[in-house]
């Protein structure tokens, strides 16, 4: 009778205990796929929308490597740097900068670089100039001054790379008629990624902006091959000559046009 | 009202000061880690630099949460020796005074849900069911299997500990949400509900105690009236009675259970002076002499 009663309330007890494991695990694998499904969403559209510091690690390599301990943010000398809140467009508690508020000042000591402990910075960055942050992007040629034949050329003169990560291309003003634009032209070979050029556009709102590789670069079929390259490699062109066929003229011919063609 | 928040026994027998002093001490610590964080940035004053989860002391000694670190690893990160010396010199520090001494000293959450816990006593809330503590083991283990699989820090994208820790020191932003969630969560649905059940922060640190030589120890077991102070003002009040209680069962005086967050408040609201801090060796011999 005794031990019928024991038994039972083992029963009970083992019962007891399975149900509750269940509930707990239930629950927290609840919790956790909504951890996970929210930390993935953030996390692969902060790595489109965040404009890291000098040597951070590539997308999610540096949601890895960063330990949110905010040293590169004390470091900074200029203050640019700040860590993501949890509403901000980074990933919760990693280091970023808004160009437009405060731009890279590539300080060529590198001590947000220095100052991280994780290696998420990757302190092989030695030279600052070959950071690359971000690239500039001169995002509406609508209202570029620019664009509209003014002499502005405010983005081009801020550029820590002067004539090497932003250029001006001459081209002919078919608006007036006689005038040259010198437009803008980024160069991703050379641009860091700093933002100056997008802090000192004189616009309201910069025409000019810092936008993550990753959205800014198109990428070339892997089997292209650009004739012009391979023949200056090659010493000669690989392929044999081809028939020429007559060169024709633009069809908006004026005069000046000649004079600015290089 | 069942039970009184403040300990009038205590207070009665040992005097203010004394049955408040552990609290006190656990106060001014966890307020002054966070001022010498905030002296650097605001006054120029560089004791330590960075935030809870990894900064530098004196601009020579690397600190890193061992915690953290682990996830990092989990996610496929090769760690830089300045962040793994960081690691295990504070997971040294913890492996001797207690892994969950963090929680009770220097992590800032405790504030909060101490005021809840502190609410619920003063004002006899009942709400809320008894829940499994072991819940969070196995959102330890979940966190650190999805830093594997996702290839990068899971947890520390809604972590509420170091996004109060660091929030406190760079900005807090909408982060004071969760933290008042965390308060709620505590105050209405569960006791003791986030750092008791959930918080896998302190459920890494807790395997720190394992071995933890500093623990607390129900020495005067044999005056204990029963008045059941310390289990009303403990946060993890499961961890007492095997050594308060175990003398029948055989069982030493030591507090042993790793989730022991080595508050001392068990000390404070005692009157008759049943526990003390002191070393989880000499487990064997009751300290007291009988009556």
């Amino acid at each position: 009778m005794n031990e019928q009663c024991n038994k039972d309330k083992m029963g009970t007890t083992r019962r007891r205990f399975l149900l509750d494991s269940a509930k707990t695990a239930c629950g927290v694998a609840l919790f956790g796929l909504g951890v996970g499904m929210y930390g993935f969403r953030q996390a692969t559209a902060s790595v489109i929308y965040a404009i890291r510091p000098p040597g951070a690690l590539d997308g999610v390599k540096f949601l890895a490597a960063c330990l949110r301990c905010g040293q590169c943010v004390r470091a900074c000398p200029y203050k640019a740097l700040r860590l993501a809140t949890p509403a901000e467009e980074a990933v919760t508690g990693t280091p970023y900068f808004i160009a437009r508020q405060i731009p890279c000042e590539l300080c060529e000591n590198r001590p947000c670089v220095k100052a991280c402990p994780s290696g998420a910075l990757d302190p092989q960055l030695t030279d600052i100039y070959k950071a690359r942050m971000g690239l500039a992007v001169l995002i509406d040629q609508e209202t570029c001054l620019n664009y509209q034949g003014l002499r502005c050329d405010v983005c081009y003169r801020n550029c820590p790379l002067l004539d090497k990560a932003i250029t001006l291309d001459a081209q002919h003003n078919r608006r007036s008629g006689k005038h040259t634009m010198f437009l803008p032209k980024v160069h991703s070979a050379h641009c860091t990624g700093c933002g100056k050029c997008e802090k000192a556009c004189v616009l309201e709102k910069s025409a000019i902006r810092v936008v993550p590789i990753e959205l800014a670069k198109g990428e070339l079929g892997h089997h292209y091959r650009l004739g012009w390259e391979e023949k200056s490699k090659a010493g000669a062109s690989l392929i044999p000559e081809q028939m020429d066929l007559p060169d024709r003229l633009p069809e908006f011919e004026s005069p000046g046009v000649k004079e600015l063609l290089p | 009202m069942s039970r009184e928040s403040r300990p009038v026994g205590a207070v009665a027998a040992k005097g203010w000061f004394a049955s408040h002093q552990w609290l006190l001490l656990r106060r001014l610590t966890q307020l002054s880690v966070l001022a010498c964080f905030l002296v650097g940035p605001m006054f120029g004053v560089w004791i330590i630099r960075g935030d809870m989860a990894a900064s530098r002391l004196l601009d020579t000694v690397p600190l890193t949460d061992p915690f953290i670190l682990l996830q990092s690893m989990m996610a496929g990160q090769t760690p830089a020796a300045n962040a793994l010396t960081g690691g295990l010199i504070v997971a040294v520090f913890y492996l001797l005074v207690g892994g969950r001494a963090y929680c009770a000293w220097v992590c800032p959450v405790n504030m909060v849900t101490d005021l809840a816990a502190w609410l619920r006593r003063r004002f006899a809330i009942k709400e809320g069911g008894q829940y499994d503590t072991s819940g969070r083991y196995w959102l330890l283990a979940m966190m650190l299997l999805l830093a594997l699989f996702f290839s990068m820090v899971v947890w520390e994208l809604v972590n509420p500990v170091t996004m109060l820790s660091r929030g406190l020191l760079f900005g807090m932003g909408i982060g004071w949400v969760v933290i008042v969630a965390v308060f709620l969560f505590d105050l209405i649905v569960a006791k003791h509900g986030w750092c008791g059940h959930i918080c896998p922060v302190g459920a890494f640190y807790s395997l720190l105690a394992l071995v933890s030589p500093v623990r607390v120890r129900a020495a005067g077991r044999r005056n204990c009236t029963n008045c059941l102070e310390c289990f009303a003002v403990c946060p993890e009040p499961q961890v007492i009675a095997p050594a308060l209680r175990g003398e029948a069962a055989g069982r030493g005086v030591v507090i042993l259970s790793p989730n022991c967050t080595n508050c001392g408040r068990c000390i404070d609201v005692c009157a008759e002076r049943v526990f003390a801090f002191g070393t989880r060796f000499k487990n064997r011999q009751p300290l007291t002499v009988r009556d």
